[in-house]
């Protein structure tokens, strides 16, 4: 995390001149500016020094993916094309990044899904790529709505899983999530999380550092799998021939590669916890019974209500959940101690957050959680429908009826 | 690199096995004449294999790999099958990743090591399957060729799915009864070679292994082809004697009888392909 020396300045491919993580979230002055979170992702990725960048177009993550080209044309981006499917995307960019390229890409919903495939197997191949996920929801029916369902499916993938709340947090998660995916004691791909529509194409006040100063470019000889480069001794991406082979080594290879990249997500914690600030972010009256454990835009609602009920006269705090996976267990039961009731507001119909949450809290808080409010299919959230769903449950009387 | 990559470490070098050595010793490299004529003098950088006894498969990947021009510096991107329990006996640097990527995965890498190393030849090589090219994997193969990837593919074709025990594939000659097909194959084998030269391939062969001379010749005009001009695709008979009720030792006689009907060798080349092949010919390299 050491700067890097001024007496010595180094410029990366695009002009630009490098700096340290440490100064590019947390040093560099900021300017305020008025942006899509598509158009942060711009702003994240010609500041992170990106060798490659392949798209495909699916609502409501394109208009990520035209910038990132644009970046291409500019010079800020190595190499970019559309591919043929999500599922040939995520390939490609397998093949960037085994080739010893700091790649992202974004998708959508459905497209995640087409991609699946890919995501173990980049886990597996222990390869930092860096997919932004514009939550939309999956089918049938067809929808292009908000909705983030397509995270349940993600949650086992080997990857580690970021959800940013606003433009803001994405434009920081983005260039935090180059660095600590790939801390070579890490070094697995990071889905980075957020809403499609309530932030991708909602414009609000993000605060930028300049435009010419970038993250240290991607060294890939410092990964723990060698790069397919033939600079190096050959790595073999199957392993070695026992992998294949019907034996208890070869089980037990197996078995001990996918808790190593589980163990390597879980490596991450102190990396994050520095670069993100926390992986969790307390907002509201610290000490009250009414917890609410969201993410991303459910976590900005909750916001919203825990002002509308200290109105009330109710004490209310949201606990924002910065990251999935790793999941900030220790965090979050610091954070629910003398919580009565936890209310876990959702865009999906499954409740993958208060599963998580459940599982994570078992016998380790005696509060009530409840899966409530959930919406989806595009449905907004409004803070008068947590606020009502709060007093009904607590079995108030509801003023706030919409 | 170099083949530098492959010596060994002094210190190390009491404890490396034998073949290892070999490999630093007596493999062929940094000389792009090398090839089949080599087999029985260098270390071949397939070290034994995991095939049946007779398999043809195994005499595709010998010839393949004595016929590389630049093996220090190739990618050899695989797909799942029978193909994949070799790789790891292989001594360049492969890929697995899933079944039916490969040309995605070997169009990532091409691109990126073009934009890293401008200044040097890295050839990235496709060996899959007729399961993995033609069926799983078509979109991502005809999708690699319509972008002008410069990446050669080669086709193992065993017409059918030999590894999972023995069903129909899009390759399968019409009428041949195999599981999944009960009734036998409702429908034409599938023209890879031809829809190879629609969806943009600079240089198609499709062949047998029976000539070892000829694989080089057409593993080595593809392999120039693609690094200067564009895709280049090699469709190759490799026939599951086990799937077919072969012996072991009947696989050339079978790649021999195939050779005067549906795999009667056949060769495309655009103009720019010819002028490549024409000028690595005057070079003494082809």
């Amino acid at each position: 995390m050491a700067q890097v020396s001024t007496e010595k300045v180094i410029y990366n491919r695009a002009g630009q001149r490098v700096v340290s993580p440490d100064y590019l979230l947390f040093e560099a002055p900021r300017t305020k500016h008025f942006m899509t979170g598509s158009e942060v992702v711009k702003e994240a990725v010609k500041r992170s020094s990106v060798d490659a960048s392949v798209s495909y177009p699916i609502t409501p993550q394109s208009e990520a993916a035209h910038l990132i080209g644009e970046l291409w044309v500019e010079g800020y981006v190595g190499v970019y094309f559309r591919g043929e499917s999500e599922f040939g995307v995520m390939s490609e960019l397998a093949g960037c990044a085994m080739a010893g390229a700091r790649c992202i890409t974004t998708t959508s919903g459905p497209g995640t899904l087409r991609a699946m495939e890919n995501f173990p197997m980049w886990a597996g191949t222990r390869i930092p790529i860096q997919l932004v996920l514009m939550a939309r929801g999956i089918n049938s029916p067809l929808s292009i709505q908000p909705d983030n369902l397509e995270v349940s499916f993600l949650l086992d993938t080997g990857c580690m899983i970021w959800y940013a709340e606003n433009a803001q947090d994405l434009f920081d998660m983005i260039i935090a999530g180059f660095v600590v995916a790939e801390k070579p004691e890490v070094h697995v791909p990071l889905i980075t999380v957020v809403d499609g529509f309530f932030v991708s194409h909602t414009r609000e006040a993000v605060m930028l550092p300049p435009d010419d100063i970038a993250l240290p470019p991607y060294d890939p000889y410092k990964a723990p799998m060698p790069v397919i480069d033939a600079e190096v001794p050959p790595g073999r991406f199957l392993r070695d021939p026992f992998v294949m082979k019907s034996n208890y080594i070869s089980y037990a290879t197996h078995a001990s590669w996918q808790f190593e990249v589980r163990a390597a997500i879980e490596r991450s914690r102190p990396y994050a916890r520095h670069y993100l600030r926390g992986l969790i972010e307390e907002f509201g009256d610290p000490e009250a019974e009414i917890v609410f454990v969201a993410c991303g835009t459910a976590a900005a609602q909750s916001k919203e209500a825990v002002r509308l009920l200290e109105d009330e006269g109710i004490k209310a705090k949201v606990v924002k959940l910065k990251t999935i996976r790793p999941f900030p267990v220790e965090e979050l039961i610091n954070a629910t101690k003398n919580a009565k009731t936890i209310f876990v507001p959702e865009f999906n119909v499954v409740g993958w957050l208060e599963r998580e949450v459940r599982r994570y809290l078992y016998k380790r808080s005696d509060a009530d959680i409840i899966g409530t409010p959930r919406v989806a299919g595009g449905m907004t959230m409004p803070p008068e429908v947590i606020v009502k769903e709060v007093l009904k449950i607590l079995g108030k009387e509801v003023k706030h009826v919409i | 690199m170099s083949y530098k990559i492959y010596q060994v470490n002094e210190a190390l070098r009491e404890f490396v096995p034998r073949e290892v050595i070999d490999l630093e010793e007596r493999a062929t490299w940094g000389n792009p004449k090398r090839g089949v004529m080599d087999l029985p003098y260098a270390k071949e950088l397939i070290e034994e294999h995991s095939l049946c006894a007779g398999c043809p498969e195994s005499m595709a990947f010998r010839y393949i790999l004595a016929s590389l021009p630049n093996p220090e510096d190739t990618i050899i991107v695989n797909s799942t099958g029978c193909t994949s329990l070799v790789f790891p006996h292989i001594a360049l640097h492969t890929v697995h990743s899933l079944f039916g990527n490969q040309n995605a995965v070997a169009s990532g890498i091409k691109r990126v090591l073009e934009w890293r190393f401008p200044e040097k030849v890295k050839d990235v090589v496709v060996l899959a399957g007729d399961g993995a090219i033609v069926d799983i994997g078509l979109d991502c193969t005809l999708h690699s060729f319509f972008r002008q990837e410069k990446i050669t593919t080669i086709c193992f074709d065993n017409e059918v799915y030999a590894n999972t025990g023995g069903q129909e594939s899009g390759s399968t000659v019409k009428g041949h009864v195999f599981k999944m097909a009960p009734k036998g194959k409702q429908y034409e084998k599938v023209p890879m070679w031809q829809l190879a030269i629609d969806a943009g391939c600079h240089y198609v062969a499709r062949l047998t292994v029976s000539s070892p001379k000829r694989v080089e010749q057409v593993v080595k005009k593809a392999i120039y082809v693609a690094r200067e001009v564009g895709p280049t695709y090699i469709h190759l008979y490799t026939p599951c004697i086990l799937e077919i009720g072969l012996n072991s030792d009947d696989g050339l006689e079978e790649a021999r009888a195939r050779d005067k009907e549906r795999f009667a060798f056949f060769e495309y080349a655009t103009p720019e392909a010819q002028e490549v092949i024409n000028r690595k010919k005057e070079e003494g390299l082809l």
